[in-house]
């Protein structure tokens, strides 16, 4: 957190200008401000906007990281422009002087407006962002477990601001890619138990060769998002979903490539690629290799697999048979799987709801400091008066 | 320096020029490896996906077995993707003790047992810069990669999420790469993919994708003039390296990059043979780029920048 009181200092902020309408290339201009170091790099802009030239375009509203309209990039990071101390914008900079672009991954209207039109709320709409009803409505409000709608309240934290967009980096290879925020809120739905169509949407994610499959897990959007709303971790959920519970075969080898892996470590304690690949086109079984689907794949690969046979990168013997774990090793392994698959329910930490150990005395004690009182308002799941619960079972927030 | 090593599957498998470069350069830089040859795959977020507690289940296992290692400073990994995918794992057992008591209370029936804080676990690029220190790697350098222009690709999973990964002003990991090549006497090129995604996850997914994004970031690379890749990261290498003929189709002209794994750039440096590192198992051959074998010193300008007229 920066100092507040200390006094204005000057910065340079060099601003990508652009005006598709002029016909005119874009171009950088830079504009020295004065400010305090913990004032926000969109008060910066609107200074210059003020004080040099009019003609700056910057979508803003609130100046208080609510409204989500001041995505920029700063230094190349994605983020809200209100919500970048002018100070710590410095100090990430390259030279010096502290680098605005427009948001990635959208178009350009002028200098650092983007058409979120274009592209953020179209692929929004793509996922039908709204509850169907189950049947037959309630007469009054739906009465839902508190757990289940604590699960979507990250994604509801979004503000819609498209930092993620801007980052995401299947995005920029497969522009139809349904996108991070979009399927963040495809599972406040999915997630939510008044929905009526969660299979269907979730079916409908899977199928699409743009949907839930075409994520790269890079981590930008996460990194991205100024509200924590952590989008892949969500698609992460619709998978398992549509994978785990659904058992959705869907036509992009999602569901067939996450059951392959899973079943390759079970048997063998460490990944066999050689393996996988075939597997995950043609069915998680050794005879999916034979399907094809998977000599389809095998031979479009046919380049790749003869020149890492030509290297040894590949032998034939390290193909046909994996590499293993010692068998006393690969028992436990085996046996973790079956006590974990053996629940009743899927245990799922989500450290956004949860919080971390304050201290290690709590960390060690969890229900002593809940009977003392202590831990002040912190987030650890053992607080509250409900020692004993499972972790999702205990959220506090 | 004793760590307890986990060396991953892919290279043990598809890239076992890695592991084996790696055990040839540990003893050139004092780390003793005691491998983890009982612990499982890390599951590379895609068990995670499947089943959360799963993977934290396995990768706790593993914790505890290193941690069962006598006399070792730390757990050492060569995989930016194992890297990634166990600290995830540490992270949710660090953060909430009844979880971690209930992850221990399955591991307890095998006598293994987590404990926090007492199992730092870092890649081989952070063993470098922390542990090791770059003035000491610097002083063993046998051969300096002098002229040798190396661009660095990190790998998705040991850049981001930052405040996971302990990234930040005082450790600025995301950073090392460059470091280390500087150290071993090379030239760093920077370029707009070195912390972008390889596009492995969905190569089974979305085959096309996957290699757009391969050919983007090397031709990028090789917009930039580099000789060479280096990666921490296996998986990546798998993309960029053994995909590459596949990859060139999108790129619509020929890339001809070499990648190296780490330890392979390291002992490069430190004097080991270009064979002994397992270059002639590469797809795209390092010698066909550089002549490795009378100098570092990159030839590739002096070719005529011709790809048929290198001759290697």
């Amino acid at each position: 957190m920066a100092e507040t009181g200390k006094p204005p200092e000057s910065y340079t902020l060099r601003i990508r200008r652009f005006d598709p309408e002029s016909g005119a290339a874009p171009y950088w201009a830079e504009h020295t401000i004065e400010l305090e170091p913990h004032r926000s790099v969109l008060e910066g802009i609107l200074q210059a906007k003020g004080r040099f030239d009019g003609s700056i375009g910057i979508r803003c509203s609130c100046k208080a990281a609510i409204c989500g309209s001041c995505g920029v990039r700063i230094n190349g990071q994605p983020g809200l422009a209100c919500h970048t101390h002018i100070g710590r914008a410095k100090e990430t900079s390259r030279d010096g002087v502290i680098e605005i672009e427009p948001m990635g991954n959208m178009p350009v209207i002028k200098d650092l407006i983007v058409d979120m039109d274009a592209v953020h709320w179209k692929k929004v709409q793509r996922v039908t962002p709204w509850l169907i009803n189950k049947e037959p409505i309630p007469e009054r409000e739906y009465l839902v477990d508190r757990e289940s709608m604590v699960d979507v309240t990250q994604t509801m934290a979004c503000i819609q601001c498209g930092a993620c967009v801007s980052d995401c980096l299947s995005m920029e290879v497969d522009p139809l890619f349904i996108g991070p925020a979009a399927l963040a809120k495809a599972y406040r739905f999915v997630g939510d138990p008044r929905d009526a169509q969660q299979y269907e949407r979730l079916q409908d994610l899977a199928e699409d060769p743009h949907g839930i499959y075409d994520c790269t897990h890079c981590f930008k959007c996460i990194e991205a998002c100024p509200k924590g709303v952590a989008p892949m971790n969500q698609i992460m959920r619709l998978r398992r979903r549509a994978g785990s519970d659904h058992h959705i075969s869907d036509r992009n080898n999602g569901e067939r490539h996450e059951a392959a892996f899973v079943t390759l470590v079970k048997d063998h304690g460490l990944l066999w690629e050689a393996e996988l690949l075939p597997r995950s086109h043609g069915g998680n079984s050794w005879f999916g290799k034979f399907a094809p689907k998977a000599g389809l794949e095998l031979a479009d690969s046919l380049p790749v697999i003869t020149k890492a046979m030509l290297r040894r990168k590949v032998t034939p013997m390290g193909a046909l048979k994996p590499h293993k774990i010692p068998s006393a090793d690969l028992k436990q392994v085996q046996d973790i799987y079956d006590t974990v698959h053996g629940r009743d329910e899927r245990l799922e930490l989500n450290l956004y709801i949860t919080g971390y150990d304050e201290d290690e005395a709590g960390a060690q004690e969890p229900a002593a400091v809940a009977a003392s009182g202590g831990g002040d308002g912190g987030q650890t799941a053992a607080e509250g008066g409900q020692p004993g619960m499972t972790p999702e079972d205990s959220p506090t927030r | 320096m004793k760590v307890a090593y986990w060396p991953g599957c892919v290279s043990r498998g598809f890239t076992p020029e890695l592991h084996g470069s790696m055990a040839k350069v540990a003893p050139l830089l004092d780390i003793e490896l005691v491998e983890l040859d009982r612990a499982c795959c890390t599951g590379a977020g895609v068990i995670a996906e499947h089943n959360q507690e799963l993977a934290d289940t396995l990768n706790a296992r593993t914790f505890a077995l290193a941690q069962q290692v006598q006399g070792a400073d730390l757990m050492m990994n060569i995989c930016s993707t194992c890297q990634g995918a166990q600290t995830e794992c540490q992270e949710r057992l660090d953060a909430n003790a009844e979880y971690r008591e209930h992850v221990n209370g399955t591991l307890a029936k095998y006598d293994l047992r987590y404990e926090k804080d007492n199992l730092a676990n870092k890649n081989f690029l952070w063993v470098l810069v922390e542990e090791l220190g770059l003035d000491e790697l610097r002083s063993r350098v046998k051969r300096p990669l002098t002229d040798l222009k190396v661009g660095p690709f990190y790998g998705c999973y040991i850049v981001r999420p930052t405040d996971r990964l302990g990234i930040d002003d005082e450790k600025p990991r995301d950073t090392y790469l460059s470091l280390v090549i500087e150290a071993l006497g090379g030239t760093v090129i920077e370029y707009a993919g070195m912390q972008k995604c390889c596009g492995f996850p969905i190569i089974t997914m979305n085959k096309e994708a996957s290699l757009k994004q391969a050919a983007r970031h090397l031709g990028d690379a090789q917009d930039a003039d580099a000789d060479c890749l280096v990666t921490p990261c296996p998986l990546c290498h798998l993309n960029l390296d053994l995909q590459q003929p596949l990859a060139q189709r999108h790129a619509s002209r020929a890339l001809d990059m070499p990648v190296l794994h780490l330890p392979q750039l390291v002992g490069l440096a430190l004097g080991l043979d270009p064979k002994e590192l397992g270059f002639q198992r590469h797809v795209v051959k390092p010698a066909s780029v550089i002549d490795w074998s009378t100098s570092v010193v990159a030839g590739v300008g002096d070719e005529g920048g011709a790809v048929s007229a290198r001759g290697w």
